[in-house]
């Protein structure tokens, strides 16, 4: 498996890069996972600006909502919810799409005709995974904070000046590097497997579907074993 | 042109291929039968150098391409055209963008010479007004011939076809081993088919080999096949239930 990404990214800084195929892959990975982005995203910035409200509440801290629902979502939920939901729609899909190629001969085919599979399938799915996680991540903490505005300020009552005035005196830089950071591994990540599992599929219509089950297993156990790794390494 | 030499292969303990010899000269055709499950597929796939044998050589114009590797081994692929018994044609991609395909990413030709150029050889296999389907909305027959087009394209030295007429009806057998033909005498290719169309493929093959339990039990002209002594061979080409080959 390391190899595999080894020489994936090996042939990633070998040009010719099919720009056409990333696009694709952009397209395929990115835009399709945009509707479901934006809806858990701000349904999970509702659900953080109702529970941080109460337990705020208890401490009199209410005006903190702001600052805790962005820090929670920037850091942590964001890249890790996002990731999660972009693998159930998009990594399963990839290892399907790539599992098919691989037992309908079409990868044979590429290689027979002295085309890397490589360079056509695995590159320029983990280059769209690395430009469009961040994206995604991005779209799914504004929406989150909206949500959390929502809820807090509209439903709840807490001032709507503090709510953005408090998150901008508490998020720094730091904060977002880290998110930005961890949605690009996570877009690695999920791409790296989902497409050695379908690579590597064999035995048939059944192994599409188990090949597809487990990179979305692996990937999924993957991003949140990283995430606590890397949370730990930089906080 | 092609040597192949005590070729051995086995998966996972079940040996497939047993030590096979064979030849094929230059510009011939040469047709391959055996039993299905016989590893014909397997030996193709040595011959594209999509599988590594366990043990001997395979040589083109005496270069031993199980050795290959890198640029050397790719620029020996380009003289190679593939049809795959399933057709491997590429799914997201229309017939046409299909056969296409190899002249897009592999040569500089202008988008009209490639229109052209492929027109051509769609109108070849008679699917002139199919082009704009995608492969899964044609039938069996018509993806074999989609295959071959897309095969022809880079006008390859060798060409190897697995079962290129399996499950096609009587009239489309006759037709594409017609097509065969006619571009072979035209393009001089030299052609590994494998196929189970007994008796049509004596009439196309310029040579026959029997592969049976993982070795060539016999290689010769379509006569000698014929009226062959060997009990396997006499069977296998009359298809008797009885006799040395058991059904399993
Ligand atoms: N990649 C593989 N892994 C494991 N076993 C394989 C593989 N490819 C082929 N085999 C085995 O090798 C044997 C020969 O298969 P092959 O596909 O060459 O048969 P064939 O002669 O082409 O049959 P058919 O006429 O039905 O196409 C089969 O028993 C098959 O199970
Ligand atoms: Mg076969």
């Amino acid at each position: 498996m390391v190899i595999f990404l080894g020489s994936a990214l090996f042939y990633t800084f070998l040009p010719p890069l099919k720009w056409r195929r990333m696009i694709a892959r952009i397209h395929f990975i990115g835009a399709k996972s945009l509707l479901v982005i934006v809806v858990t995203g701000a349904f999970t910035g509702m659900v953080l600006g109702l529970q941080v409200f109460y337990t705020l509440r208890k401490f009199g801290a209410e005006g903190f909502l702001g600052s805790v629902v962005a820090l929670t979502l920037i850091r942590e939920l964001g890249p890790v919810l996002c990731a999660l939901m972009v693998t159930g729609r998009a990594g399963s899909a990839l290892t399907a799409e790539i599992g098919i190629m691989r037992i309908t001969e079409q990868i044979d085919a590429l290689d027979a005709m002295a085309l890397n599979p490589m360079r056509y399938l695995v590159v320029p799915s983990i280059l769209a995974g690395l430009i469009v996680f961040p994206l995604l991540t991005a779209i799914f903490d504004l929406v989150g904070i909206y949500g959390g505005y929502l809820v807090g300020v509209k439903l709840l009552g807490v001032a709507g000046g503090t709510y953005f005035g408090e998150m901008e005196t508490y998020v720094d830089l730091r904060d977002i590097t880290q998110g930005f950071l961890k949605s690009l591994s996570f877009g690695l990540l999920m791409t790296w497997v989902c497409c050695y599992k379908g690579f590597y599929t064999s035995h048939g219509a059944e192994g599409v579907s188990r090949a597809t089950t487990q990179a979305v297993v692996l990937s999924s156990v993957l991003i949140l074993v990283w995430d606590y790794f890397l949370g730990s390494v930089l906080l | 042109m092609v040597e192949i030499r005590n070729l051995h292969k086995a998966f996972e303990g079940q040996q497939v291929l047993r030590g096979v010899d064979l030849q094929v000269a230059k510009g011939e055709i040469l047709v391959i039968i055996g039993r299905s499950g016989g590893g014909k597929s397997v030996l193709l796939k040595h011959l594209m150098g999509l599988l590594k044998p366990d043990e001997g050589q395979i040589f083109i114009d005496g270069v031993d391409i199980t050795q290959l590797r890198g640029r050397a081994f790719d620029q020996l692929r380009e003289r190679f055209g593939v049809v795959f018994q399933g057709g491997a044609l590429f799914d997201s991609l229309t017939a046409f963008e299909n056969v296409a395909f190899p002249l897009r990413e592999k040569t500089r030709l202008l988008e009209e010479a490639i229109r052209e150029k492929t027109l051509t050889l769609l109108k070849q296999v008679g699917l002139a007004d199919m082009g704009h389907k995608y492969p899964a909305e044609v039938s069996g027959g018509m993806r074999k011939r989609v295959a071959l087009a897309r095969a022809l394209t880079m006008e390859p030295e060798i060409i190897l076809f697995d079962e290129p007429t399996t499950g096609l009806d009587p009239i489309m057998v006759n037709a594409i081993h017609r097509l065969i033909l006619d571009l072979h005498r035209r393009i001089g290719f030299t052609a590994v088919l494998v196929s189970h169309e007994i008796p049509e493929i004596f009439g196309l093959a310029d040579r026959v080999a029997m592969l049976h339990h993982g070795v060539v039990v016999e290689a010769g002209t379509p006569e000698a096949i014929q009226f062959s002594a060997n009990p396997v061979v006499r069977q296998f080409i009359t298809g008797d239930p009885e006799g040395p080959i058991q059904p399993d």
